[in-house]
């Protein structure tokens, strides 16, 4: 006997009349994803504010944001191979691309915006690579050896550091962050496309999708950015705090540079906030305006089965009490990081509301379907699909950033 | 010896040159490429004459059986639907094991229908629709599934990646992951027996001929003789689909 696997049987419960053929066959990872994409959209328009629009309270978090991005997209599409059921086949999108397809333009767009990420990365360190490439040479060990190795490899042969080379560095730079924004948000606006385009479900058609996505995404960037940086800037801090050997600076200057850059970052991440919140409001609105013939069933479903997901974790929770938060004056470090949790909690629910709360009714509008996320996993699918698989992917840009952390340091505080 | 300024302006020509005589050449849907070559005379259509239906569910045993999707799961090719419109005015309908087994209780959606409340009921077979305008077709991100000159819109299990954007895209729901292949799986109108000159399996299975399917291009052929001469409905015509499975006596609350 061959082994029998219905997708979606495990957890989903149908209720009253539904297809029989109908599960929740997009789940947890399929949240994940377009959370993933857009936070490396995000955090690489925060890195681009600086180097385009020349946001020069933005310098410091930059570099960390512009490194934390390529990070965040290596592991963006990792989510998508735990949810393809043929996994191995997934490279087939870069082979055929089926280009009225809005999924194929991922080839395309994924690998043009990682060139430009990684090109990027080039030229910002490109006089470090070189520095570290001739400081190194000579010194004894091994570790400088393999160290030397991969800055030599990094300079890709080229040592010109004059000024003048510098300069052009600067020039290239500002063209390549110019060309990633909109690359950022079409990465990005193209994942709304995928939902917003299924004329099928009524709760994801809508054009305003891609735009809904691209806002959300960037503050949910911006949000991770911010609190990466001020765990970072946390340990730093203990670290002078708790060593005997005196350090160049104080915790205290750290803390100075630390508080500033959080303050004047925030006010960028309310900005998009309110973007972000007035169009998904837009959207609720016009749906119950025109209430076309599926609005009876989505209505059941907004204000009835998904009002605590929608108006209580994602809008009271995720969106205006940390609006609030962040509004008041004299923000500290503890009240912002609390912020930001609830902010990047709330772009969570936003993506769950969407794709796990477009397939809560059915195709029949006289029926319903609940989404029971495995937390235990007891298979491979379980697994994949479940609690774990979720976690597995949240933490791993963070690793991903360690790992380049080592050789493209991000995080210099003068 | 080359210095580097001139191999990489000779790389640029190569590839300007190379790009420009890909242009030339016109790249052609496969579908496309089969129009050039034959054009079909065949375009195979449904008909159910829901009059006809009692709901027995040989056709789905049929199929099943037929197309190798396991007996004991939910998922199936094709389904029958069972409405009961009561006279207070609710709509009551289900599909037990996509009636499999046919409707053997008086039980629907958890209540007891007594036959003095009815006021009417009736069953709807369910099958893919092989719409002209598939949507399922536009979204596969790898072009694994695709349709034939005569209408038929297959699945290519070698080439599905299981993304499930297919079965997302679908507004009737007849697509599914094959329980053991774990690739998009759907309704083909048994095209490996049409293609023989036989008739479906949920067609040769059915005792009242409620379903019947027919070449809708040949205007002597008795299902596009019902379809051009009758009054015939399709379902959720609102998407654009165009779907190719025609109804007869399709009531306004089928779904």
């Amino acid at each position: 006997m061959e082994d029998v696997y219905v997708h979606g049987l495990e957890w989903t419960v149908k209720e009253l009349f539904t297809y029989p053929n109908e599960f929740i066959y997009w789940s947890i990872q399929i949240v994940m994803y377009p959370l993933m994409t857009g936070l490396v959209a995000g955090a690489f328009v925060l890195s681009s504010l600086y180097h385009v629009f020349g946001q020069k309270d933005l310098k410091d978090m930059a570099k960390f944001s512009l490194v934390f991005s390529f990070a965040l997209l290596i592991a963006a599409p990792m989510p998508l191979m735990f949810h393809l059921q043929h996994p191995l086949r997934g490279v087939e999108v870069f082979f055929t691309p089926h280009f009225t397809s809005a999924i194929s333009a991922f080839g395309i767009v994924f690998f043009t915006y990682s060139m430009i990420v990684a090109s990027e990365i080039w030229f910002v360190y490109r006089k470090y690579f070189v520095e570290q490439a001739l400081a190194l040479k000579g010194k004894e060990g091994l570790r400088n050896a393999v160290m030397r190795c991969i800055y030599r490899a990094l300079t890709l042969g080229a040592y010109d550091i004059s000024e003048k080379a510098l300069e052009k560095d600067e020039k290239v730079i500002k063209v390549l962050a110019g060309v990633g924004i909109p690359v950022a948000c079409f990465l990005h606006g193209y994942a709304g496309f995928i939902f917003g385009s299924v004329k099928a479900n009524a709760l994801w058609m809508t054009p305003l999708m891609p735009v809904i996505f691209i806002m959300s995404a960037i503050v949910s960037g911006i949000a991770l950015c911010m609190l990466t940086y001020i765990v970072i800037m946390e340990w730093k801090k203990f670290r002078i705090k708790t060593s005997r050997r005196p350090w160049e600076v104080t915790a205290e200057e750290v803390g100075g540079v630390e508080i500033d850059l959080v303050r004047k970052t925030s006010k960028y991440l309310i900005g998009f906030m309110i973007a972000a919140f007035t169009l998904e409001l837009l959207d609720l609105v016009f749906r119950g305006y025109t209430a076309v013939k599926s609005w009876d069933i989505l209505r059941s479903v907004i204000y009835g089965k998904d009002f605590t997901n929608i108006f209580i974790l994602q809008y009271g929770l995720g969106n205006i009490l940390p609006f609030i938060l962040l509004l008041l004056p004299r923000a500290s470090i503890r009240r912002t990081v609390l912020a930001l949790c609830l902010v990047l909690f709330g772009v969570f629910m936003m993506r769950w509301n969407v794709v796990i709360g477009g397939q809560a009714f059915s195709l029949t509008f006289a029926g319903y379907m609940h989404y029971n996320i495995p937390i235990l996993p007891h298979n491979i699918e379980t697994f994949k699909e479940g609690v774990l698989g979720a976690l597995l992917i949240g933490i791993m840009p963070f690793g991903l950033f360690w790992v380049f952390n080592r050789v493209v340091p991000s995080l210099k505080y003068k | 010896m080359t210095d580097r300024r001139e191999f990489l302006k000779t790389l640029l020509r190569g590839t300007l040159l190379a790009a420009t005589s890909a242009g030339v050449i016109k790249f052609m849907k496969p579908s496309e490429v089969r129009a050039q070559i034959e054009q079909s005379n065949v375009r195979w259509g449904f008909l159910v004459d829901t009059y006809k239906c009692v709901g027995c569910g040989f056709c789905v045993k049929a199929c099943k059986l037929e197309n190798e999707v396991p007996y004991d799961v939910p998922v199936t090719r094709t389904w029958v639907e069972r409405y009961v419109i009561l006279k207070d005015g609710r709509v009551l309908a289900d599909t037990p094991m996509g009636a499999r087994d046919g409707f053997i209780s008086a039980e629907v959606q958890e209540t007891i229908v007594k036959p003095d409340e009815i006021t009417k009921a009736f069953f709807v077979p369910k099958l893919c629709n092989q719409c002209d305008k598939p949507p399922c077709v536009q979204v596969c991100p790898v072009g694994a599934t695709y349709q034939r000159a005569d209408g038929v819109v297959l699945v290519d299990r070698s080439w599905c990646i299981g993304c499930g954007y297919c079965i997302m895209a679908c507004p009737y729901g007849v697509r599914f992951f094959h329980p053991v292949y774990r690739t998009a799986e759907k309704c083909t109108f048994c095209i490996h027996r049409l293609v023989k000159g036989m008739k479906t399996a949920c067609v040769d299975a059915c005792p009242f001929g409620a379903r019947q399917v027919g070449n809708l291009k040949d205007i002597n052929d008795p299902v596009t003789k019902v379809i051009l001469t009758e009054r015939v409905g399709v379902l959720k015509d609102e998407y654009g689909t165009k779907p190719q499975v025609y109804y007869l006596g399709l009531d306004e609350t089928v779904r």
